[in-house]
């Protein structure tokens, strides 16, 4: 059940720039850690092939300078000197080729052991968070964690970080050899590259912002999509196509304009980059052809020649590198994200009491064993170094309990209830009076906020979380299954139960039947939250997985709502039956559910206005009483 | 399926033209280029000419901006072209569904109709814009830039004809042997992702049983199996590179060392320095367009599968449609059923109702009752025809169901269904679904009827609270009420809850009921329940069993002769109820 203070809307739109970039780039690079030693040969085998590639580059310089030009002017025709030149080239490029493959092999190593990893860690993470914080973030912002901003990383971690690292040692490199060959020309090239940088951040900056702006809108109309076509049954109904069509054109032409100019924007970057390069080449042909002719400078044509192919060695790398960035902004924004769930505080536990199997000894005492008993004990290690053994019993005890999911307003007041071993214990009161909150504070889902609850006469905030919860059997009214098959999902209450077990607590449970009608019966797999079963079937499969676990408390949270009345019957004899000497909380609209309980208390408003049995309460004719016969009489 | 999707391009089929030419005209312009370059060495810098390095140049600058002004055009009238095809296909996709009968809708299932939608949709969007600009632009560039090497030096550009087979064939063969992977890794993320969502969902449920430490374990087995996966498709996809590179730089050695045997042994008649540098930029257009030509080979492959889904969507037709000469006004609340048998897959052998005959009077109410998966929502679900029967017919209003217009059927019936939705939006908006000129006071009077007058106006902002996305800012029981109020603002002769009390406590729920009863006397009611209390007082009530009528009968007639009705009422218990 989920509590009405969702947060819902404070998901920062994406495109939203990382607030401290600098902080999530230190702890992502963290994450190469054990990868570190491999990234020596990666950045040796980056500056390899850049080196390589700018080597090319000035292979035309040597080629014309050293062999063409003097040859023809000497009309030699020894090519010796030439084939080895070439030879020598041709090795260099070889290096080159190797190092690039070596890079990339590596690359994918680490690049995917870090998306591994940092997907473990969120989905680990996640397991340990308090259910507060699944109540209060949208599942929908969650997710996206897992698919948009790991994709983003993805991207990041395997293309624009290796292309941008090896973009830098080409644009060095090739710096170096410009300004070797002719400092006057590399000024040009400076010159037109600022002119470059000046378009590409300008272009860049619109595009990212009618990105930004698409996807919000493609957000906007994916949720509306969304929306409309899971309830479009009740559109149906209410005769809404036609208008719920309109709203959705009005959407689909928003995101249309926007779509239209961000990819316009990013469709010219290419274009106008590629020309301004050409423009370059021209200017500085013209440019460097006067220096030659002129003699100015001592520019030969060979070094013109190679110092064209050069600019364009540049040139690109600072293109791409401009490209890159705005990924790799975007991919850091995704990170701060994930590092933000990551940081979410876990669900505290300092329990030290835990849940062992005993053996009961002739004079009453128990001892712990390994072995699966039947007999459970509570393991309460003391300040002295003692141990004692408490049987775990189900008799639970609220002291004075207050509570608020939001500081400020209060839930529930005062609640006081006893539990012995083997009560059934109802809830009733209408929607809101605060009866599914008294169960969230039994297994510690959220923690009280003043006075005790007592587990068998331990304080349960001393009990291990995960031994309590093991203690405790929760059926809910809005049931949630796994994909897997119908066996596997009814095992899930105990995973070492045989399937001889599992068909009993089904039969029990009253699922038998229908699961056997199912196409494969108890193998036929259900996905996607067990949809083609109906809420009652459900609620039957959901019975007999609490059944398997076999708990010594059950909440039963409206674990019967959907269930029509005729089956209840076969299912209230079963769980009767599993109930025997057992404790249980019962929450119920249905009132024959809750009949028989050994205590209803009615709740309103968080408090507890009436206690007592079914016979108790209908001759005080209080509230129960009106509920019960539902009389209008206020 | 390609011409389906093309009738999608409409009123883009201009950009759609255009964005092709443009980039036809840019590509030229780009082989040119190379062309005056090699002439801007040779009589510029070589031949020490000013003059000609000049008009050389200017002509360079001028052929550059043309190229440019090509290049932004084209790149304009893609992203129109591929936005406005996406748009289209999304408003098609969207409007055909609003036909879809429950049927329809049942065969895709909800979810699978949004990814189709979203994650479908732009998967072609890319495509359709890659295919706009990048399939003409490479063969084009690809084809010039052939072209003109052959002009410049057909000896020397044999060398691309060797080297072009090796690279086109090498890409290809990577391509094929990374996709069967690729598709498999999509298949593990969407594991993935289920996952997460079912985590997220079911977090309760997996910290009650303890579950932290097996989920993890699932989970680390599916991420796991990416990981192998994904190194493995990479692995084979960091192939590209270095045989790119390999032929790049082969193309680079061979052109260096013949085109400088040609240069010097013809004393540099045949061949010029400049050709050479020409030549080189050729040799990257070519092996460039080839690697491109490639990847969009693939892009296309891969985006096949959306396209087919897509296609579903548009080649889906509707099963339940208004008739020619549909009747326009519904009579009264009056039903019958005659002999009416109906399954959901349309086959008569397998039916979830069988031979059903009733006749209800307007303004009656009809309780339903029986187990789940006895029929109940199957039967009032033929009403307002969310489904066809299979066999019979089902009359409203002394006529079959299927003469009337849909419309003005649904407008008539109202049906609150059991999974019930409320919309992003405020109270008063999600009401306004019943009628949408509805007055406050309207509004408040429906809510009045339906109990829920008073928690709404609790809420600060009262009508106007806005409900978030599936309703989740309000109790189950609040959520049933506004779904009840929000039908009684249709006015219906006829109104159907569908189990849509389960959730409100017994008191509220007899309150309606007497709402009901006093306010909308001539509506017919039908009420399907599962407790007794809810129905005792209906005219009749409707006992189904395995999509059989058992019984139909008042609360003591069914007392007296129903044994399921009699069984679930002792289960009940039920007290006398005061009125």
């Amino acid at each position: 059940m989920s509590r009405p203070m969702r947060g819902g809307r404070n998901m920062p739109p994406v495109g939203t720039p990382p607030k401290n970039a600098k902080k999530t780039f230190k702890r992502l690079i963290s994450y190469i850690g054990k990868y570190r030693f491999m990234m020596i040969p990666v950045v040796v085998c980056v500056l390899v092939s850049a080196v390589a590639g700018v080597a090319g580059s000035l292979f035309m310089k040597t080629l014309i300078d050293d062999y063409i030009s003097p040859m023809l002017l000497e009309g030699n025709t020894d090519f010796s000197g030439l084939l080895s030149a070439v030879t020598t080239m041709a090795c260099v490029f070889a290096a080159g080729i190797i190092a690039n493959f070596v890079q990339s092999r590596l690359m994918i190593r680490i690049a995917q052991g870090i998306l591994k990893k940092v997907r473990d860690d969120m989905f680990s993470h996640m397991q340990t968070l308090p259910v507060r914080y699944f109540d209060q973030n949208p599942a929908g912002d969650t997710m996206s964690l897992y698919t948009n901003d790991t994709d983003t990383l993805r991207q990041m971690i395997t293309q624009s970080i290796p292309q941008f690292l090896s973009s830098a040692v080409t644009i060095i490199a090739v710096f170096i050899s410009m300004i070797t060959t002719s400092v006057w020309m590399t000024l040009f090239v400076l010159a037109f590259v600022a002119v470059m940088f000046v378009v590409t951040a300008h272009i860049g900056k619109q595009s990212g912002k009618y990105f930004a702006e698409q996807q919000r809108t493609l957000c906007n109309v994916n949720g509306y999509v969304e929306e409309m076509i899971h309830g479009q049954k009740v559109v149906k109904v209410f005769c809404r196509e036609d208008e719920t069509a309109e709203e959705f054109d009005r959407r689909n032409e928003q995101l249309f304009q926007q779509s239209s100019t961000a990819h316009t924007y990013v469709n010219i970057l290419g274009p106008v980059n590629n020309n301004l390069g050409h423009l370059q080449y021209a200017l500085l042909g013209v440019f460097g052809g006067i220096l030659a002719i002129f003699g100015v400078g001592g520019v030969t044509l060979g070094a013109v020649a190679a110092f064209l192919q050069l600019s364009k060695s540049f040139t690109q790398p600072i293109g791409q590198i401009a490209q890159q960035a705005s990924s790799i902004v975007m991919a850091m924004a995704g990170a701060e994200r994930i590092f933000k769930l990551l940081d979410e505080e876990p669900e505290t536990d300092e329990g030290y009491v835990t849940l062992v199997n005993a053996k009961e000894n002739a004079d009453g005492t128990l001892t712990e064993c390994t072995e699966r008993t039947g007999v459970w004990a509570w393991k309460h290690p003391h300040s002295d170094g003692s141990i004692t053994y408490t049987r775990l019993a189900g008799d639970v005890r609220l002291t004075e309990v207050d509570f608020a999911y939001v500081p400020e307003k209060t839930v529930l007041h005062d609640i006081t209830l006893f539990a012995e071993p083997g009560q059934k214990i109802a809830f009733v009161g209408t929607t809101g009076a605060g009866k599914t909150t008294i169960t969230n504070l039994i297994n510690r889902f959220y923690d009280i906020a003043d006075g005790k609850v007592r587990y068998d006469g331990i304080n349960i905030n001393k009990i291990r979380k995960s031994d309590l919860r093991r203690s405790l059997g929760v059926v809910l009214q809005d049931v949630n299954l796994f994909t897997g098959t119908v066996m596997e999902n009814i095992r899930y209450g105990r995973l070492d139960a045989t399937d001889e077990e599992c068909i009993a607590a089904a039969k029990r449970a009253g699922a038998h039947d229908f699961i056997e009608l199912l196409a494969d019966g108890y193998d036929t797999v259900l996905s996607g939250d067990g949809a083609g079963l109906s809420q009652g079937q459900r609620q039957l499969l959901s019975i007999a997985r609490a059944a398997v676990a076999d708990p010594p408390v059950m909440i039963l949270d409206e674990a019967t709502s959907s269930i029509d009345t005729r089956t209840e019957r076969i299912v209230q004899a079963g769980m009767d039956a599993l109930m025997q000497g057992r404790t249980v909380f019962v929450i119920a609209h249905r009132l024959s559910t809750i009949q028989n309980s050994d205590v209803i208390m009615v709740l309103d408003h968080g408090r507890i206005i009436e206690r007592g049995s079914h016979e108790e309460l209908m001759e005080q004719g209080g509230r129960y009483h009106q509920l019960y016969t539902g009389s209008l009489a206020q | 399926m390609i011409r389906r999707l093309m009738g999608c391009i409409r009123e883009y089929k201009k950009p759609t033209i255009l964005a092709p030419i443009f980039i036809t005209l840019e590509v030229v312009m780009e082989v040119i280029i190379p062309l005056y370059m090699a002439k801007l060495i040779d009589e510029g810098i070589d031949g020490g000419d000013f003059h000609a390095l000049i008009v050389t140049g200017a002509a360079l600058v001028v052929f550059v901006i043309m190229s440019l002004v090509f290049g932004v055009l084209a790149g304009k009238y893609a992203a129109v072209a591929s936005s406005g095809f996406a748009k289209n296909l999304r408003h098609d996709m969207f409007h055909n569904v609003q036909t879809y009968s429950f049927r329809n809708i049942d065969k895709f299932s909800a979810s699978s109709i949004v990814t189709r939608l979203t994650t479908d949709v732009q998967n072609l969007q890319n495509s359709y814009q890659m295919l706009v600009r990048i399939a003409l632009r490479t063969p084009a560039m690809l084809i010039f830039s052939l072209v003109m090497a052959f002009m410049v030096n057909a000896e020397l550009a044999v060398i691309f004809l060797c080297i072009m087979p090796v690279l086109a064939a090498g890409i290809f063969l990577i391509m094929t042997k990374v996709h069967p992977i690729f598709k498999r890794v999509f298949k593990t993320y969407d594991k993935l992702n289920g996952v997460v969502q079912e985590n997220l969902h079911g977090i309760r449920v997996v910290k009650s049983f303890v579950r932290e430490e097996y989920e993890k374990k699932k989970f680390g087995d599916i991420s796991g199996e990416i990981y192998s996966d994904f190194v493995k498709a990479e692995k084979r996809m960091t192939l590209t590179n270095p045989l790119m590179q390999t032929c790049m730089y082969a193309a680079i050695i061979l052109l260096s060392w013949f085109g400088a045997r040609i240069i010097v042994l013809s004393g540099g008649r045949d061949f010029s320095t400049g050709e050479l540098m020409s030549m080189m930029t050729y040799a990257m257009q070519i092996l460039g367009s080839l690697m491109m030509l490639s990847m969009v080979f693939v892009m296309i492959i891969m985006s096949r599968a959306s396209a087919e889904r897509v296609v579903e969507i548009l080649d889906e037709k509707s099963d339940v449609r208004s008739p020619a000469n549909a009747v326009m006004d519904v009579k009264d609340g009056s039903v019958a059923f005659e002999d009416v048998s109906f399954s959901y897959s349309g086959k008569e052998d397998k039916c979830c109702l069988k031979n059903i005959d009733i006749e209800i009077p307007a303004g009656a109410t009809v309780g339903i009752l029986g187990g789940t998966g006895s029929g109940k929502s199957s039967l009032v679900q033929l009403i307002p025809r969310l489904y066809d029967v299979t066999k019979g017919s089902v009359k409203v209003g002394g006529l079959d169901v299927r003469e009337y217009d849909l419309d003005v059927l649904r407008q008539e019936v109202a049906m609150v269904l059991q999974k019930n939705v409320l919309f992003s939006g405020t109270i008063k908006e999600n009401l306004r679904w019943g009628n949408e000129n509805a007055t406050d006071e309207e509004i408040i009077h429906a809510c009045k009827l339906a109990c829920a007058h008073d928690f709404v106006s609790a809420f600060p902002d009262g009508y106007d609270t806005y409900i978030e996305q599936g309703g989740s800012n309000v109790s189950g029981g609040q959520k049933q009420r506004l779904c009840i109020a929000r039908a009684l603002l249709k006015k219906p002769k006829i109104l159907i809850l569908d189990d849509s009390t389960s959730a409100v406590d017994t008191h509220t729920d007899a309150m309606i009921r007497k709402a009901f009863l006093e306010e909308i006397p001539d509506t017919t009611k039908f009420i399907i329940a599962q407790r007794i209390s809810s129905i005792q007082d209906a005219d009749f009530t409707i006992v189904l069993d395995n999509g059989v009528v058992t019984g139909v009968g008042t609360h003591e007639e069914l007392i007296e002769n129903n044994e399921i009705y009699r069984e679930v009422y002792e289960a009940q218990q039920k007290g006398s109820v005061p009125q």
